[in-house]
């Protein structure tokens, strides 16, 4: 009797493991910030993925006999001084805006965790020299640096990716460093050496997952501050070029016309502000449910 | 060295240079493994019995760490080989247990994982023959329903159970020594009994020899054949065991016995509390001249103060004493 008790608990792994991603959703749902910010990145997931069932036309033909219109029944959000419909283009602008924000977090992800990697578990001279770079970086403010190498670079959505990437490298590499120097030391790393693992396998099999939860924290608000410097950029017309739609270019345009027309800038601002919105959002809620300090 | 020896340590001296100055954490020990037995090392927190462990497997970080001396392993020296080399002989030919069974078991890997990961290193297996044996090692080592536990993650598993898991790891390439740095400290008292049978068990069964790394007495009179006696980094006394209890030579070994607890036993006429060994180790920064008990020693002689005692062989047992020059 007591046999068969024991082995039926132990028959459901399965339902632990449901039991937990449930107790992260149920914590998730409590969440409601959280659960708000998700939200909005799905929506403009969902509207950049079909954008073109969204708005059928060409977002930048322009039409000069309708420019600098109100918001209308034809066009929503109203026109731009070429006539464009600024709805048209906030749509559109959510595909360049995410890819930005994807692209920007991979060159973070990619340069900055193998070296925060490296620099924590080595240490010494490696670590030295790692430190070193990345103060020199961290010594800029992260956008005056991704202007700086835009200045270097030159304009457009690679350059802008890979500037604003950049900058945010040495954030990813702290972060990192900072985790694997304390997972380093438990004894579960020690014992994986005593039994001959190469330090390739113990990084990678062994460190890197037990950083997880700080850097997919990292990552949602990064993309966040992505959207935020390339809209800045955009701002500036040092980033994305027209006439491609994006929505720093577009704020910064409609800057000119600012007291007649408030709508050109205003609905791009709007959407900025709401992508970053759910970018924190959803970055703090997954610290909340990741963090194990957090738990209950 | 003799014949039949597996290990043979001879003056290992492990140094860490920080910012106060030099810690010579172990101060020129010399030691044999032979086959098939089980050595005790016993001493106080931070006489060097880890450092010891963890130097024969080089796996303390140089800088800060020094290691001198030679590691004989099989005739071939440890601390000469290249680090590929001490890679083939970590976890395969000497493995290590570690006293935290809590946390010497990565929480994001299955138990299975984590066997597995050790039998495909060494022994260039399929990841299904691998995992079968892991499966294979889980049984050996007495868990219950071992196929569904190699599924599951550390957190599910008792404090028991993870360091029979533990067990299961460090014997699944089949060393020939094992090293088990306090295996039951974190344990309670019957699990630590089972896991005492389950070593001595499996030491039969694979034939490895083991160094067992305690500050139980009980534990070295239970498993040990020969034990040898640390204080801070020296050797001060090796005997075999019976010898060791019966008639301890080193005034710090005689300390040892005397403040274990033990039920049924008179105190000495006059006391009425428990004997304990005076004073407290000195920093290992401020080692204190002549023998390094003396501050401490019970049976003090003027020369103790002066010179370093020298190592005095008796009887088969060695003592580092001047009493017995």
């Amino acid at each position: 009797m007591h046999e068969t008790l024991q082995t039926q608990v132990i028959r459901n792994p399965h339902r632990q493991a449901d039991s937990q991603l449930r107790r992260r959703w149920a914590k998730l749902r409590r969440n409601k910030a959280a659960l708000f910010g998700g939200v909005l990145i799905l929506i403009y997931l969902i509207i950049a993925l079909l954008a073109p069932i969204l708005f059928p036309g060409n977002p930048s033909a322009p039409n000069l006999m309708k420019s600098l219109e109100r918001p209308s029944l034809e066009h929503p959000l109203g026109t731009d001084e070429l006539g464009r419909s600024i709805l048209g283009r906030i749509i559109y602008g959510s595909r360049v805006s995410l890819l930005i924000a994807i692209g920007v977090v991979c060159v973070g992800l990619f340069v900055g965790v193998p070296l925060g990697l490296i620099s924590g578990y080595y240490g010494g001279k490696v670590d030295f020299g790692i430190q070193r770079a990345t103060d020199t970086l961290l010594a800029f403010p992260g956008f005056l640096l991704a202007l700086a190498l835009v200045a270097v670079l030159g304009v457009g959505l690679k350059n802008t990716i890979i500037s604003v990437g950049i900058s945010m490298v040495p954030i990813y590499i702290r972060l990192v460093r900072g985790c694997t120097l304390s997972v380093k030391e438990q004894t579960y790393v020690e014992a994986a050496r005593a039994m001959g693992t190469r330090d390739v396998t113990i990084l990678i099999r062994h460190i890197l997952p037990n950083v997880m939860a700080p850097i997919t924290i990292q990552t949602s608000l990064g993309m966040g501050t992505a959207i935020l410097f390339a809209a800045g950029l955009g701002f500036l017309g040092l980033g994305v070029q027209p006439p491609t739609p994006e929505w720093g270019a577009m704020l910064g345009s409609g800057r000119a016309y600012l007291f007649n027309s408030p709508h050109v800038a205003t609905f791009p601002g709007i959407a900025i502000f709401f992508a970053v919105l759910g970018f924190n959002l959803s970055g703090d809620g997954l610290r909340d449910i990741l963090d194990p300090r957090f738990k209950l | 060295m003799r014949q039949d020896s597996l290990l043979s340590i001879l003056n290992l001296r492990t140094r860490f240079r920080i910012y106060e100055g030099v810690v010579t954490a172990v101060d020129g020990v010399s030691l044999d493994v032979f086959r098939g037995e089980t050595l005790g090392v016993v001493g106080e927190s931070g006489c060097g019995k880890s450092v010891t462990a963890l130097s024969i497997l080089r796996l303390l970080a140089s800088p800060p760490a020094e290691i001198q001396g030679e590691i004989l392993f099989d005739g071939k020296n440890l601390l000469s080989m290249s680090l590929d080399e001490i890679r083939q002989i970590r976890g395969n030919s000497i493995s290590m247990i570690f006293q935290e069974p809590m946390t010497s078991l990565n929480p994001v890997l299955t138990i299975g994982e984590q066997i597995s990961e050790a039998i495909k290193l060494h022994q260039g297996v399929t990841r299904q023959e691998a995992w079968s044996k892991a499966v294979e090692m889980l049984r050996i080592v007495q868990i219950p329903s071992p196929d569904i536990r190699a599924r599951e993650y550390p957190h599910k598993l008792s404090g028991g159970m993870r360091q029979r898991a533990m067990i299961a790891m460090a014997l699944s390439c089949h060393p020939r020594l094992l090293l088990a740095d306090e295996p039951t400290t974190a344990l309670d008292v019957t699990i630590q009994a089972q896991i005492v049978e389950l070593m001595e068990r499996l030491k039969e069964e694979i034939r490895t020899s083991i160094v067992l790394i305690t500050h139980n007495l009980g534990l070295i009179a239970e498993m040990a054949k020969r034990v040898v006696v640390m204080y801070m980094g020296k050797v001060v006394e090796e005997a075999l065991v019976e010898d060791l209890f019966l008639e301890p030579l080193h005034p710090y070994t005689h300390g040892l016995l005397e403040s274990i607890p033990w039920i049924g036993r008179k105190m000495k006429t006059g006391r009425k509390q428990l004997q304990e060994i005076p004073g407290m180790v000195p920093s290992l920064l401020e080692i204190p001249e002549g023998c390094r008990f003396h501050p401490r020693c019970s049976r003090l002689i003027d020369i103790c103060r002066k010179e370093e005692p020298p190592l005095v062989q008796k009887d088969g047992r060695r003592v580092l004493c001047w009493l017995w020059k």
